[in-house]
C-alpha cells in the first residue's frame, strides 16, 4: 500500500515545528527537575526524508555506539519517539539523574532502569503536550533501551529503506556535563497524513478563536 | 499616546496567535513583528516600541540574549519571554534582565497578567 506524499504547507510545517518546540520545552523543564541542572535545546528540525536518510542524519554524525530509549506511540497518529545519545555519555546521564552519592556499582545496576525512566519523562512529556494541543490522545508503549549504531536505533520493522518518513529532531545538552544527544520522532506517511489533518484543525482553532470583547 | 508592541517569534503561527490574543486584550495597541533577533533590532532601530514579547527558542540569538540587547536601549520597557521551557536557570537569567514570563502555548489568560501590568506602567509614565 502506498500513500501519496503530500508536502506540508509552510504554515503546517511551522505549526508542527511549534508543537514539537512546546512539547520538548516542557519535557526539558521536567528533566531539569530530575537532574538539577540546565538542559540546553536546539530549535527543532522537521523534515520528510527517506528512512535511510534519517538513519544517516544521526548515524553518520555519530561514529560511535549509541544508546536510545524508544517508545512507540499510537492513536490518532502513530510512530516512534527516541531519546538518543552516545553510549559513552550513558553512565554520566544516569549519574546526573541518580545523584553523586550512589556508588559506581549501584549506578551500573540501575543503569537500564534509570535510562528507561529518563526517556519516559522526556518522550511522554513531549508527546502528551503535543497530543493535548491537538485535542487527541495517544497511547505510549513502555520504554525500551537499545544499544547499537544508527541503523539499529532507527530500525523500523515494517518500513522500506527508501520509504519516506517524517523525521523530527532536536539536539539537547546539559550545560555543566559532557552530555549531549537528540530527541527524534519518526512517523510513516499514513501517520503524517493523519497528523496533517489534526494540524489543520489546530491551525483553524488558534486562528479562529473568538476574540472576546473588553475584559 | 499609541502603544506599540514588538512581537518576536520564529514561528509565523505563534506570532499570529500572540497578535490575536493581544488584539483581544488591547485592541488599540499597534503591533510590529519580527522573526528573529536581527530583524527585531532593525525594527527597534527604525521606530519606537513600548513593550516586547520575545520567544525564547529561536535560531540565532535566543529571546534572553535579545532581551539583554533591548535593555541597553530601553532600560525600563516591559519585556516578556515567551516559552514553555521554564527551567530555573532561564528564570534567573530573565530576572537579571528584568523580563517577565509568559507561558506557551499563548492564550489570552497567559498574556493577561503581563499585559495588564505593562499597561499600568505605561499609563503611569513608567514606560
Amino acid at each position: 500500500m502506498t500513500t501519496p506524499f503530500v508536502a506540508l504547507s509552510e504554515l503546517e510545517h511551522d505549526a508542527l515545528t511549534e508543537l514539537v518546540n512546546i512539547g520538548v520545552s516542557k519535557a526539558a523543564a521536567a528533566l531539569r527537575q530530575m537532574v538539577g541542572e540546565e538542559i540546553l535545546l536546539s530549535v527543532p528540525s522537521v523534515e520528510v526524508v527517506s528512512h535511510t536518510t534519517a538513519i544517516a542524519l544521526i548515524g553518520e554524525r555519530e561514529g560511535d555506539e549509541l544508546v536510545a530509549i524508544r517508545q512507540n506511540f499510537s492513536g490518532a497518529f502513530s510512530g516512534r519517539a527516541l531519546l538518543i545519545f552516545p553510549q559513552a555519555n550513558s553512565l554520566e546521564l544516569v549519574r546526573a539523574v541518580v545523584g553523586e552519592e550512589m556508588s559506581s556499582e549501584d549506578v551500573l545496576t540501575i543503569q537500564q532502569e534509570a535510562l528507561a525512566e529518563t526517556g519516559n519523562v522526556i518522550l511522554n512529556g513531549c508527546l502528551a503536550t503535543m497530543a493535548n494541543m491537538l485535542h487527541r490522545s495517544l497511547s505510549m508503549s513502555l520504554p525500551e533501551v537499545l544499544h547499537g549504531n544508527g541503523a539499529r536505533v532507527f530500525e523500523f520493522g515494517d518500513l522500506e529503506a527508501e520509504g519516506l518518513v517524517l523525521f523530527l529532531y532536536i539536539n539537547f545538552a546539559m550545560r555543566d556535563r559532557d552530555i549531549r544527544g537528540y530527541i527524534a520522532m519518526l512517523m510513516d506517511l499514513p501517520s503524517l497524513a493523519s497528523l496533517r489533518v489534526l494540524i489543520g484543525d489546530f491551525i483553524d482553532r488558534v486562528m479562529s478563536e473568538d476574540v472576546p470583547g473588553a475584559v | 499616546m499609541t502603544v506599540t508592541v514588538l512581537i518576536v517569534d520564529d514561528s509565523k503561527l505563534a506570532r499570529i496567535v500572540t497578535a490575536r490574543n493581544l488584539q483581544a486584550l488591547q485592541p488599540d495597541w499597534q503591533r510590529v513583528e519580527a522573526s528573529n533577533a536581527d530583524e527585531a533590532l532593525s525594527v527597534v532601530g527604525a521606530q519606537k516600541i513600548d513593550l516586547a514579547l520575545l520567544d525564547y527558542n529561536m535560531p540565532g540569538r535566543n529571546g534572553l540574549e535579545l532581551a539583554a540587547e533591548l535593555r541597553v536601549r530601553y532600560p525600563i520597557m516591559p519585556i516578556a519571554i515567551i516559552t514553555a521551557n521554564i527551567q530555573d536557570e532561564i528564570i534567573t537569567r530573565a530576572r537579571e534582565v528584568n523580563a517577565s514570563f509568559v507561558a506557551k502555548p499563548i492564550t489570552e489568560d497567559a498574556l493577561r497578567g503581563f499585559i495588564s501590568g505593562a499597561a499600568l506602567r505605561l499609563r503611569s509614565g513608567g514606560g
